[in-house]
């Protein structure tokens, strides 16, 4: 299973998923209402790394964090 | 890296301030530049609050040199919420680099600020940047 994380603003819980790349969490994800919207503009970090490519293979236990618009200071 | 320290609500800005004066003005750096940050008291908020998610802010800060110092939680109008400081034997290198590191946290740092109005925290979305490769899942 695969952890999944909403930082800051969105407002969810954390999910287990059982999915093997990110393609699969989009197809979860678009159809979820209170996650879909923030899809296009959410960057997203696999086991704390930011990540810029759909097709990396996940294995059981990592973490995926969703993170949106951010404004430090 | 020098180092990064969180802070739960406002800083202590003459403390931190000159805690780092103090450490570094024998290391003949020529040039000591800080930044602080303060809250302004506009759009009737009464201050902003802040999350942060520290594994990817570390990742983040172990890229840069400098020091700086950041708050989560709740920082009234008026208080200070952010600190940076560049030390360096050149004041152009040191300048360049403050503006280049203030402009990069505030764009890449995941850090997110909210509105405190009327006890509410709302999202500061319109002052909000997304992070590099964002949209990966649209």
């Amino acid at each position: 299973m695969i952890d999944v994380e909403f930082l800051g603003p969105i407002n969810k819980e954390p999910m287990k998923v059982d999915i093997s790349n990110l393609s699969q969490l989009r197809e979860i994800l678009k159809n979820d209402d209170e996650v879909s919207t923030w899809l296009d503009t959410c960057a997203v970090a696999i086991n704390d790394t930011l990540v810029s490519k759909k097709d990396i293979e996940l294995s059981s236990g990592d973490k995926i964090s969703l993170l949106p618009p951010v404004c430090g200071g | 890296m020098e180092n990064l320290e969180l802070f739960e609500g406002s800083l202590e800005v003459e403390k931190i301030t000159n805690g780092w004066y103090d450490k570094y003005k024998n290391s003949n750096y020529g040039a000591i530049i800080t930044f602080i940050g303060v809250v302004r008291d506009e759009n009737k908020i009464d201050g902003l609050s802040f999350d942060i998610y520290e594994p990817i802010l570390n990742n983040w800060f172990n890229s840069w040199q400098e020091k700086a110092k950041d708050s989560r939680g709740d920082v009234f109008n008026h208080e200070s919420s952010y600190i940076a400081a560049v030390c360096s034997p050149k004041r152009r290198i040191a300048l360049e680099l403050i503006d280049e590191f203030v402009e990069d946290f505030k764009a890449q740092a995941p850090i997110w600020k909210y509105d405190i109005i009327n006890g509410d925290r709302i999202y500061a979305e319109d002052r909000s940047t997304a992070i590099k490769g964002y949209g990966l899942l649209s």
